[in-house]
C-alpha cells in the first residue's frame, strides 16, 4: 500500500513591542526572573487588561504579508485551563473571530512553486515559563503577556521538505515585515506540527498526530520524516493510528508518545468581558498596507530585472531585511548595484563573520559605504585603496575625510601624469625599444616605474592610456 | 446624638468649622462600631491606621471644598486595598493584602476620606444574605434576627446603624440595592462603566459595578461624584462626562414620565410592598409626575439568563485562585494537580462552588449554545424591553425586592427559590442600567425598598426623583434601635 | 425536559474546575447541579430566533493604549505575597503531568 502525507503547521510568533499585550510591563528577553511583571501579569484579584495598540497593528501587518483577509470586528476570548505559567487560569486569545483568515504564501516545491493556504491568524498572549526541579517546579512570569500571533496553515503540505520550505517562507515574510525577530533559538518562533497519512486515492484524511518540542526547522523536517515512516509502518502492519501528541527527541531523532488525546480539550471559550470589541477601520488597514515593507520575493525580482544582478546575488542580499534594506539604500544613494552587491557580499559579510555581529550593530552606514563606492566609481580612489577606506568606515570614520587626510586620492589628471610618464620614458630608453620589438612585458615594467614615482596613487587605467599614446607616437 | 444622623453636608460643615475634628469623629465612629460589633458584625477588619490618617488630615486642615475630607467611610471587602487585608469573605484570601489600591480607594483617599474598615459580604459577593461569608454573619440593625441582605450586607448594615455616613458596595445582580432595601438605606448601582472596576474582585465582569450606600439620596450623589469617571485601567469604563450629581438634585419631578412595570407588582411580591409602591406612585403623581403602567414582558427570563452568564464569568474569574501566586495554598500536597484541587476544594465555600459548577457546565462543550449563548440572546431581549419603555418614559419605578428581610438561617437552599429573590434587581444588571433603592415604607418593623431605574448614564434623574420622594416622605428619617434593644 | 446530569458528568465538570468531589458527596453535588439546571429548564422555550447575543453592555469600542513600557516595580511585593518564592521564582510542587501544556 502506498500512502500520501498531509501536514499542517501551527506557528507561534512573538511580536516585537515595547510593552506587553495587556499590561504596560516591558517585553524583554533574558531579564532577571519576574523582573518585568506587575499585578496584571500575576493575575491579581481586581486587575483588568488593556490592549496594546501596536500589537493589533503588528497583527494586521503580519496578516497583510500573508495575503490574509483582515477581520473588521475581532474580539478577544478567554481560553480556560489551569497551569502554573497561566496566572489568570485563562489565556486571552481570539477564538471566535481571529484577526485574519484565508491567507497564503508561495513556497518553493521541488523545482517549482506552490501556494500553501493559511487557515487563520490570531493574536494572543504568551504564557510565563515553568522550569522543573526534582521535587518542585518554578514559575517565572516575565514572558506572561508577551504578544503572540498564531498562524495556522491549512493541511496542504505533502512532505517534510515542503513543511520546511513553508517555514522558511513564513519566517522570511514575517521577518521582512519587521514585526518579529522570528528566531527559533530565542523562542520568538515556535512550531507545532500535525501529520497524517492516508492511502493514495482516499478522500478522507487519516488520523493526525500532533508533534511538539521542535526547536529548529531541521528538527521539524527530521521529526516529520521519522513520523511519516513510523505511521506508514504501523498502517502497513495492520495497526491504527490513535489521536496522540508526540514529542521529538533531538538525540535519538525519534518521536515519543507524550499523551493520548481523549476527546477534544474543553477550554470553555467565551468572549472576554473585560475588553470591548475592536472596529478595524479601512483607513488603518490602508495605512499599514502602505507602510508594509516590500517582501523578499518582490525584491529579488526587482534586483534581477531592474538592477541586473544575478539570481544568486539577489538571493544572498535578501537573506535578512537589514541586508536588503542596506542594499536598497546604497542603490538609492547612487551606488552601482553590482558594486554595492559585491561589497555587501564581500567585505561587509567578511567583517560581520569575523566579528560575529549583525549589520545593525556595526558602525557601517549606507551613507559611508555609498560615498566610498562613488569614489571608486569616479576613480577618486582605487579598489586597492578602498580596502583601507572600508576599514576606516567600520571604525565609524568619514570616508571622504579619511581619504583626504591619508592622501589616498588617486592621481588621474593627465596634465600631472604626463610629465612623470615622460620622465620615466626618458630614463628607460631600452624599454621603449623592447616595446617596439614586440616585448609586451616592457609595458608592465614601465607602469611599475610610474606607480613607483607616484607612490601608487596613479590611476592605472589613465596611466595605461597615456603611456600607450606616448609609446606609439 | 449620633453625628451620622446628620447628612454629609452638615457633618462636613462641622468639620470645617472645627466643631469636631476628624480624629474625634473617627474615634467615635470606631468606638461605635466596636461597641455594636457583637450585634451587627458588619466588619471583617478594621483599619488600624485610621486614627493616624484622621490626625494627618486635621493637621493639614479640612478641605472646605471637599466633602469627604476627614470623613470616616467603610469599604466592602471585595475592593482591594494595599494597607489593609482584602478577603472577599473567603478562606481563599483570608490573609491576603493586595499590592495595589482599587481606583475608587485611590480617589477616596485622595479626597481625604478615612477608611475605618472593610465590611462583610457573601463570599466573593455570591449571595443575598451575607450569611455565605466564610467568617461571620452580619445582622440587620432593624431586627437582629434578620439578615441585612447581600452581598453588600456589611456595608448596608453599618450605614443603617449610623456607624458611618457612607460605604461602598458592589452590585452584580442586586448586591447593593437588595441590602439597601432590607436595611432601610439608599443604595445605588451606577450604569455599567460609570465607576471603574479596577480593584474590584471580579464576580460577573459584564455586570459588576461599585456603588454607594448612604442614609439619604443627596449623600449618595456626593459619593457617586467622588468615585465616578473614566479610568484608563478599566477598558470598559465610560468616557461619558460626569455631571455634578448634586447640582440639580432638587429639580423636582414635575413632568417626569415614570413607568411602573406590571410585572414588578406581580405574583410573589409581598402585598404590603405592593401597597407601599402604589402609594409611592401616588406621591409622585401628586408631585406632578405621570406614572404609567408598562410591561417588561421578558423580565421573567432575567434570572435564568443572569445565573448562566454571571456564573460562567465567575467560573472563569475565580480560576486565578489556585494557590500558586497569592492567598491560600492547601497543605500537604503531593503534586501540582493535588495543589489545585485541594486548595480550591477547601478554599471555596459551597455557594461559590455551586456557581463555579453551574458556570463551568454552561461553558463546557455541548452546553455553550444551549446555555451561555441562549442566555446572552435573552439578555438582548431584556435590553430591548427596557429601551422600548425608555422611549417615552424617563424613569422606571418598582419594588427592590419581593419581600422584606428574612430571618437568619432561613435563606432557602432551593436554588430556584433562593435566586428569585433577585428577580427585580437582576434585569437592571443585564441591561447595564443605573438603579437605586431607597426607603419607601415598613412592613412589620422592617424597611421596604423602592427601586428607581434610569436610562444609561442618567443617574441624575434617579437622584432627582429619589430626592423629591425623600423630601415628601419620612421613611428615611426612621432609624433602627438595634433590634428594639 | 431537564438535561439530567449524571454523576459521571458532575465529576467531569468538577475536574475542569479543579474541584474535588468525594465519592460520598457526589450524589449531593449532582443533585444540586440538577436543581440549578431545573431552574434553567425554560431557557430553551424563549424565542430568540434572529436575536444577536449580548456579551457586554459597555459603551466603549476600540479601547487601546499606546505601546509604552512602564515597569511598576511591584516584583518584590508580589514575590513577598507568594505562598512560596525561591530566587525570585514562584515555587510549586512538581508538575508530574507535562501533558497539560497547552
Amino acid at each position: 500500500m502506498n500512502f500520501e502525507t498531509t501536514i499542517g503547521l501551527e506557528v507561534h510568533v512573538e511580536l516585537k513591542t515595547n510593552s506587553k499585550i495587556f499590561s504596560p510591563s516591558p517585553v524583554k528577553y533574558g531579564a532577571e526572573a519576574n523582573a518585568n511583571t506587575n499585578v496584571i501579569d500575576w493575575g491579581y484579584p481586581g486587575t483588568l487588561p488593556t490592549v496594546n495598540k501596536q500589537v493589533i497593528a503588528n497583527g494586521i501587518t503580519a496578516a497583510l504579508a500573508l495575503h490574509a483577509d483582515i477581520q473588521k470586528h475581532p474580539h478577544f476570548d478567554r481560553k480556560n485551563y489551569f497551569y502554573p505559567d497561566n496566572p489568570k487560569g485563562y489565556q486571552v486569545t481570539e477564538n471566535d473571530t481571529p484577526a485574519a483568515i484565508n491567507g497564503w504564501i508561495e513556497v518553493k516545491s521541488g523545482d517549482g512553486k506552490k501556494k500553501i493556504g493559511i487557515e487563520e491568524m490570531h493574536v494572543e498572549e504568551d504564557a510565563g515559563k515553568n522550569t522543573h526541579g526534582k521535587n518542585y517546579s518554578y514559575v517565572d512570569l516575565n514572558r506572561q503577556g508577551t504578544p503572540l500571533i498564531e498562524i495556522v496553515s491549512k493541511p496542504e503540505m505533502s512532505s517534510p521538505q515542503e513543511a520546511y520550505d513553508y517555514l522558511e517562507g513564513l519566517r522570511e515574510r514575517i521577518q521582512f515585515t519587521g514585526v518579529s525577530d522570528v528566531k527559533m533559538e530565542e523562542g520568538s518562533m515556535r512550531v507545532d506540527c500535525n501529520i497524517s497519512l492516508r492511502p493514495i486515492g482516499s478522500d478522507q484524511l487519516g488520523q493526525k498526530i500532533e508533534l511538539k518540542n521542535l526547536n529548529s526547522f531541521n528538527y521539524v523536517r527530521k521529526a516529520l520524516a521519522y513520523e511519516e515512516e513510523r505511521q506508514a509502518q504501523v498502517l502497513m502492519s495492520g495497526g491504527t493510528i490513535g489521536a496522540e501528541t508526540r514529542r521529538f527527541d533531538e538525540l535519538t531523532g525519534k518521536t515519543y508518545l507524550m499523551r493520548v488525546k481523549e476527546g477534544k480539550d474543553d477550554y470553555r471559550y467565551f468572549p472576554e468581558p473585560d475588553l470591548p470589541s475592536l472596529d478595524i477601520s479601512d483607513d488603518w488597514i490602508n495605512e499599514l498596507r502602505e507602510a508594509l515593507p516590500e517582501m523578499p520575493a518582490s525584491r529579488r525580482k526587482r534586483y534581477v530585472n531592474d538592477l541586473g544582478l544575478t539570481e544568486y546575488d539577489a538571493m544572498v542580499l535578501t537573506q535578512t531585511k537589514e541586508m536588503s534594506d542596506f542594499f536598497n539604500k546604497l542603490v538609492e544613494l547612487g551606488s552601482d548595484p553590482k558594486m554595492a552587491s559585491n561589497y555587501l557580499q564581500g567585505d561587509v559579510n567578511a567583517y560581520l563573520n569575523d566579528n560575529q555581529v549583525v549589520l545593525e550593530d556595526t558602525k557601517i552606514t549606507p551613507e559611508a559605504l555609498a560615498t566610498m563606492i562613488k569614489m571608486i566609481m569616479d576613480k577618486t580612489i582605487s579598489t586597492k585603496m578602498a580596502k583601507k577606506v572600508f576599514k576606516a568606515i567600520t571604525e565609524g570614520k568619514d570616508p571622504k575625510k579619511f581619504v583626504k587626510e591619508k592622501g589616498l586620492v588617486q592621481l588621474s589628471d593627465p596634465a600631472k601624469l604626463q610629465p612623470i610618464i615622460d620622465e620615466v620614458l626618458e630614463n628607460n630608453q631600452q624599454s621603449i625599444e623592447d616595446f617596439h620589438n614586440g616585448k609586451d612585458r616592457a609595458v608592465g615594467f614601465l607602469i611599475g616605474q610610474i606607480m613607483k614615482q607616484t607612490h601608487g596613487k596613479a590611476n592605472p587605467q589613465i596611466v595605461n592610456q597615456l603611456l600607450m599614446k606616448s609609446l606609439n607616437n | 446624638m449620633n453625628y451620622f444622623d446628620n447628612d454629609l453636608e452638615s457633618v462636613h460643615q462641622q468639620l470645617v468649622n472645627g466643631d469636631i475634628t476628624s480624629e474625634e469623629l473617627t474615634k467615635q465612629t470606631i468606638d461605635k462600631i466596636n461597641s455594636e460589633a457583637d450585634d451587627i458584625q458588619a466588619y471583617l477588619s478594621m483599619n488600624d491606621q485610621a486614627i493616624e490618617k484622621a490626625k494627618a488630615i486635621d493637621a493639614a486642615g479640612i478641605d472646605p471644598d471637599n466633602i469627604f475630607s476627614g470623613m470616616p467611610i467603610a469599604i466592602k471587602d471585595n475592593i482591594v486595598t494595599k494597607n489593609m487585608k482584602t478577603t472577599a469573605a473567603s478562606k481563599m484570601l483570608e490573609n491576603f493584602t493586595s499590592v495595589y489600591d482599587a481606583t475608587v480607594v485611590e480617589k477616596l483617599e485622595k479626597a481625604g476620606a478615612v477608611i475605618v474598615g472593610k465590611t462583610n459580604l457573601d463570599e466573593f459577593a455570591m449571595g443575598s444574605s451575607t450569611e455565605k461569608s466564610a467568617f461571620k454573619t452580619t445582622r440587620n440593625p432593624w431586627n437582629l434576627d434578620t439578615v441585612p441582605g447581600g452581598s453588600s450586607g456589611g456595608s448596608a448594615a453599618t450605614v443603617s446603624a449610623g456607624e458611618v455616613p457612607v460605604s461602598l458596595g458592589s452590585d452584580t445582580g442586586g448586591s447593593i440595592r437588595q441590602p439597601a432595601s432590607f436595611t432601610g438605606v439608599v443604595g445605588l448601582k451606577p450604569t455599567y462603566g460609570r465607576v471603574s472596576r479596577w480593584g474590584l474582585i471580579a464576580f460577573g465582569s459584564s455586570f459588576d459595578q461599585i456603588g454607594p450606600l448612604t442614609n439619604n439620596v443627596k449623600d449618595n450623589a456626593h459619593m457617586l461624584n467622588a468615585i465616578a469617571g473614566h479610568d484608563e485601567h478599566d477598558a470598559t469604563s465610560s468616557k461619558k462626562e460626569v455631571p455634578d450629581f448634586t447640582e440639580h438634585i432638587d429639580a423636582g419631578v414635575k413632568g417626569l414620565r415614570i413607568a411602573l412595570p406590571k410585572e414588578y407588582l406581580g405574583e410573589g411580591v409581598d402585598p404590603e410592598i405592593k401597597t407601599a409602591i402604589k402609594q409611592a406612585a401616588e406621591t409622585y403623581q401628586k408631585l406632578g409626575a405621570t406614572v404609567d403602567e408598562v410591561s417588561l414582558p421578558n423580565s421573567k427570563y432575567g434570572v435564568m439568563a443572569y445565573y448562566v452568564l454571571a456564573s460562567s464569568e465567575a467560573s472563569s474569574n475565580l480560576e486565578r485562585f489556585d494557590g500558586v501566586r497569592y492567598g491560600y495554598r492547601a497543605d500537604g500536597v503531593k503534586n501540582l494537580e493535588d495543589l489545585y484541587v485541594k486548595t480550591r476544594s477547601t478554599g471555596f465555600g459551597n455557594e461559590v462552588k455551586r456557581r463555579i459548577m453551574l458556570g463551568t457546565f454552561s461553558l463546557s462543550a455541548g452546553s455553550f449554545d444551549r446555555y451561555f449563548k441562549q442566555a446572552a440572546k435573552i439578555r438582548t431581549i431584556i435590553l430591548n424591553d427596557f429601551q422600548k419603555v425608555f422611549k417615552d418614559h424617563d424613569l422606571i419605578m418598582g419594588p427592590t425586592t419581593p419581600t422584606t428581610a428574612f430571618k437568619v438561617g432561613t435563606e432557602s437552599t432551593d436554588p430556584t427559590e433562593m435566586y428569585t429573590n433577585d428577580t427585580l434587581t437582576i434585569p437592571v444588571n443585564l441591561a447595564g442600567l443605573p438603579g437605586m433603592s431607597l426607603p419607601a415604607g415598613f412592613s412589620k418593623g422592617l424597611p421596604i425598598g423602592m427601586q428607581l431605574i434610569g436610562r444609561p448614564f442618567d443617574e441624575s434623574t434617579i437622584y432627582q426623583a429619589g430626592y423629591a420622594f425623600e423630601q415628601n416622605t419620612d421613611f428615611h428619617k426612621e432609624k433602627p434601635q438595634l433590634g428594639g434593644k | 425536559m431537564t438535561e439530567k446530569v449524571n454523576e459521571e458528568k458532575t465529576q467531569h465538570i468538577a475536574g475542569l474546575a479543579k474541584l474535588s468531589i468525594d465519592k460520598e458527596d457526589l450524589p449531593k453535588f449532582t443533585e444540586q447541579l440538577n436543581d440549578m439546571l431545573e431552574m434553567l429548564d425554560e431557557i430553551d422555550t424563549v424565542d430568540t430566533d434572529g436575536v444577536e447575543p449580548t456579551y457586554t453592555v459597555t459603551d466603549r469600542i476600540n479601547v487601546m493604549r499606546e505601546d509604552v513600557a512602564d515597569n511598576w516595580g511591584q516584583r518584590d511585593a508580589l514575590l513577598h505575597n507568594a505562598p512560596e518564592a525561591v530566587d525570585g521564582l514562584i515555587r510549586v510542587p512538581t508538575i508530574i503531568d507535562e501533558s497539560e501544556d497547552k
